[in-house]
């Protein structure tokens, strides 16, 4: 690694100017280029989506380098899970992926159950899988949105906020939240869904089926969708697992990884669902991955809401959750990868080390793999079809 | 690693591609040409086709007037806006009996409940103070409270001109 | 070819312009004959954003599944007034570094450009301004200059989104100006005469006299490339590169703030409307009324007002651009080259040798 590669600044000279070069680039000057410049792409940057800041090494419109820079919105969560119990610690975890927020929360509680032993009735771990695969298709819904809007089709960015409402109007109904919705607990969750849940998520699984094929119409199978995403930011399954990519983005590569049927946790061994793979691995796999991906969730919901079971909804409730000594590890499969939470307990009741692995922070990492070589604009897509969610990625 | 690629692979259906673009090598045919330019065009007519149907049904308009319907506007009863006191339906006293389980159970710190001596020298609710910037609204204290005497509110439009507006006493007096 | 024109029926002159040169003397009357015209010209250019700022949004909100602006009179029709007036009271700024004279004059050269191309549209057979016999000479060379207020408001910002907005602008609308000016020439090639009034005229007749269904078939084709090709060049979504909000944040307009970018947003709006009425005269027969070959259908038709058939025309022919706009996402840069140069131009050329074919067998 030379000193540029580790992240010091050094001057070259052009033209026998000196020229600072910013941090965390690999200049390679081969005669016969033009003149390359840096441009600074966010944190301010409307498809960067949030406080991602990129420095680029462009020749014209033409990218050679991306190097992201990061911690714009680090809150240091896992420093303050260290002194906040076990409970309060799930609320935290809604504030890594806004848009995983449940399966987040189902992460730390699996950790728990795991490290004290709590069971979960059958009625929890229904709710729990529907409501995941809720918010999966939710996640992905406003990515499709947002995607289109990168794009400049504005429209269906409103076209998948109008479906993504239902199902947040259920989670409202359901917890009382929209984003931030605090909602498992270890042994199931703090309340039971209302009488009008299954009907609704009934209503909303059949209103999907035919939006997705509005979706289809819209952007799928639109020629100008094609030429953007086909063959731009081809990512290879090795370089994928070698960057520790995860989720539609390592799936896009054509690697089956979901741990959902690696290592099925609640009860996901249950129900019969695929998981869609990519073949080339470019843009246009991942967005058809997680196109298909809403289908799949769709197949859950349904086989679960057809045999939703009644009974309790959380098993017993402790007043403190202290974590005997030791460490403690689980992983779920959050809308955007694989999401760990590994734990190190000292038999207190808050956590001595909690850490954790977010999807986004792994998936960014192969970024300039991607985009380098491309055109300014093939970095929109890019970074769209990584969907990096930047607090996910600062913590 | 390769190897272990391969494996998890087996277990994946691979998604249909389409065909605007051509993925692997373009073999030119003026038929084919052709073809791709009228499949392409009929692409986009259909997308045009799908957001004229929005344009010409106003009933599909989903968005609401904000301010204007705030008095139809119902929150769901378990909506988490604010914090809020239950108070004895018959005696309008709070049921709540200063036992500090929400102060405990609160992340932020953003519960007080200070205790007075009643006439009888029994410890009760003297002062309930609420700092609402700190609240994240997550519900912990509600849980915690096995009495039932708080609960979250469904207010709304919770934006204040000043931080301090955003301290609250729920119950006692101001000082 | 020789169009035929029944001046009995179109006069060239109107009752204003008569009733002053009667009470004036020959070039005082002629004087202020244009002043009229120009005064004109400057409601129409100050009415048309007004009336573009609010469809662009009702349409754009229905689009969406949206209401729009509701608030500021019925149906948000004040909010141009409001967007307006937000404008004019934001604070000019200007970036350091960057060049005053000509950050200044980008914006007004911008809208200054689009301003001139409306000086020779036959809104009515007796409302023009003037009628050169290059008018279509007079248009290609005009609409050019637009590109020059782009390019120079890209380079004088002192900023490289600007910059790079500005060369893509420069570079999109440089080519499809080429296609633009094939297609003009198809029509009069078509019509034998390069006369703006003199095109409207040529397609006299029934509703397929006008030239979108006269050359049959490929009148057809030579619409859609031509509402393709104004549509890139006026840097309008999808083909809006120059300012592709998600790649390049605002690209030329990013430094431009309160007056300075109301004017760039006025010469768009004017742009939008001078490509819309240029597309209703040359294939949609102006300002004729639509005949059917009914008599008593087409009396009535023909009793409404040369202007208002004109401006319903555009104003349709606005819609589909603002329906373009609103479904299709945007394609790269060096893709909207490739379909000008590798389709668009070849098709034109294409259209133009039909069209010769036409010409010379007599079938048109």
């Amino acid at each position: 690694m030379t000193e540029q590669q580790a992240g010091l600044a050094g001057d070259i000279m052009e033209n026998g100017v000196a020229m600072t070069v910013p941090p965390g680039f690999s200049i390679d000057r081969r005669e016969g280029h033009t003149d390359e410049y840096f441009l600074n792409m966010g944190p301010q940057h409307p498809s960067t989506h949030g406080v991602l800041r990129l420095m680029l090494r462009m020749d014209g419109e033409n990218v050679l380098e991306v190097v992201p820079h990061l911690g714009y919105i680090h809150r240091g969560l896992e420093k303050i899970g260290e002194n906040q119990t076990y409970l309060q610690n799930i609320h935290l975890t809604d504030r890594l992926d806004y848009l995983s927020s449940h399966i987040n929360n189902l992460a730390l509680c699996l950790a728990i159950e795991k490290a004290m032993g709590i069971g979960v009735p059958e009625r929890a771990e229904y709710i729990r899988v529907m409501v995941c695969e809720l918010q999966r298709i939710q996640s992905h819904l406003l990515w499709w949105g947002v995607l289109g809007m990168d794009l400049g089709a504005i429209t269906s960015f409103l076209y998948g906020f109008k479906e993504r409402e239902l199902i947040t109007d259920i989670f409202e109904e359901m917890c009382g939240a929209r984003l931030t919705m605090n909602f498992f607990r270890p042994g199931g969750s703090f309340a039971d869904v209302p009488d009008t849940f299954i009907p609704r998520v009934r209503a909303v699984v059949e209103r999907m089926k035919s939006a997705i094929d509005e979706y289809d119409t819209l952007l799928t199978n639109n020629v100008i969708m094609h030429l953007r995403t086909k063959g731009i930011g081809v990512l290879a399954a090795e370089t994928a697992l070698a960057h520790g990519c995860s989720g539609p983005v390592l799936r896009g590569s054509g690697v089956a990884f979901d741990v959902r049927r690696s290592d099925p946790y609640s009860i996901y061994d249950r129900f019969s669902f695929d998981i869609p793979v990519g073949t080339v691995g470019d843009c246009f796999d991942r967005y058809k991955v997680r196109m298909e991906e809403m289908r799949q969730s769709l197949r859950i919901i349904e086989e679960a809401a057809a045999s939703f079971p009644g009974g309790p909804y959380r098993s017993k409730k402790y007043a403190t959750y202290n974590l005997p000594a030791g460490s403690y590890y689980s992983q779920v499969e959050t809308a955007r990868g694989l999401l760990g939470v590994y734990i190190e307990a000292d038999g207190g009741p808050k956590p001595y080390r909690i850490k954790y692995r977010s999807p986004s922070f792994a998936n960014l990492s192969a970024l300039n793999d991607l985009a380098a070589g491309h055109k300014l604009a093939d970095l929109v897509p890019i970074i769209a079809t990584l969907d990096v969610l930047i607090p996910d990625i600062d913590r | 690693m390769k190897t272990q690629a391969k494996n998890i692979q087996g277990r994946g259906y691979p998604v249909e591609r389409g065909g605007f673009v051509p993925d692997g090598q373009v073999h030119w045919s003026l038929a084919g040409y052709l073809t791709h330019l009228v499949n392409g065009c009929l692409s986009l007519v259909k997308g045009m086709g799908l957001t004229f149907g929005y344009f010409s049904h106003p009933g599909r308009i989903i968005t609401q007037q904000y301010p204007e319907n705030r008095e139809t506007l119902v929150m769901f009863p378990r909506f988490r806006g604010r914090l809020a006191l239950v108070m004895d339906e018959a005696g309008g006293a709070p049921l709540c009996t200063a036992c500090g389980m929400c102060e405990k159970a609160c992340p932020n710190g953003s519960i007080s409940v200070l205790t007075r001596r009643d006439s009888g020298n029994r410890k009760v609710l003297g002062r309930y103070l609420y700092r609402f910037s700190q609240c994240t609204l997550c519900n912990l204290c509600v849980e915690s409270c096995v009495f039932g005497a708080i609960r979250m509110a469904q207010d709304f439009e919770l934006a204040a001109y000043d931080s301090s507006d955003l301290q609250l006493v729920l119950y006692g007096k101001e000082e | 070819m020789e169009p035929i024109i029944d001046t009995s029926r179109f006069p060239a002159t109107n009752a204003i312009g008569d009733f002053i040169r009667a009470i004036l003397p020959g070039p005082v009357a002629e004087l202020a004959n244009i002043v009229l015209a120009v005064l004109a010209i400057l409601t129409v250019v100050g009415l048309t954003p007004v009336a573009l700022i609010w469809m662009e949004r009702k349409v754009a909100a229905h689009f969406q599944a949206r209401l729009g602006p509701m608030r500021v009179g019925y149906h948000g029709l004040l909010q141009p007034l409001a967007d307006g007036i937000k404008l004019i009271f934001k604070e000019v700024m200007k970036p350091e570094g960057a060049d005053t004279f000509v950050f200044f004059l980008a914006p007004i050269l911008s809208a200054t450009a689009s301003f001139m191309v409306l000086t020779v549209i036959p809104f009515d057979h007796h409302l023009q301004v003037t009628d050169p016999a290059g008018g279509v000479l007079y248009v290609i060379a005009v609409a050019g200059l637009g590109i020059m207020g782009v390019l120079l408001a890209g380079w004088s910002s002192n900023n490289k989104y600007s910059l790079l907005g500005a060369m893509r602008s420069g570079a999109q609308m440089i080519s499809y100006e080429i296609s633009l000016a094939l297609l003009m020439l198809l029509i009069v090639l078509l019509s034998g005469t390069a006369s703006l009034r003199e095109i409207v005229f040529s397609q006299t007749g029934t509703v397929l006299d006008w030239w979108i269904f006269k050359f049959p078939f490929f009148g057809i084709i030579a619409f859609v490339l031509f509402l393709i090709s104004s549509t890139a060049e006026l840097n309008r979504a999808p083909f809006d590169m120059a300012e592709a909000e998600s790649e390049l944040t605002g690209g030329f307009t990013t430094e431009y703030s309160g007056i300075t970018f109301a004017m760039f947003f006025l010469a768009e709006f004017v742009n939008m409307f001078m490509a819309a009425s240029l597309t209703t005269t040359f294939f949609l027969g102006g300002f004729l009324a639509p005949q059917f070959g009914l008599a008593s259908l087409d009396r009535m038709l023909d009793a409404i007002p040369g202007f208002l058939w004109f401006f319903l025309k555009s104003y349709s022919v606005i819609f589909i651009y603002m329906w373009f706009r609103w479904t299709f996402p945007r394609p790269r840069v060096d893709q909207l080259m490739n379909l000008e140069w590798k389709v668009l131009v070849p098709a034109n050329f294409l259209l133009l040798l039909i069209a010769g074919l036409f010409v010379v067998m007599g079938w048109a």
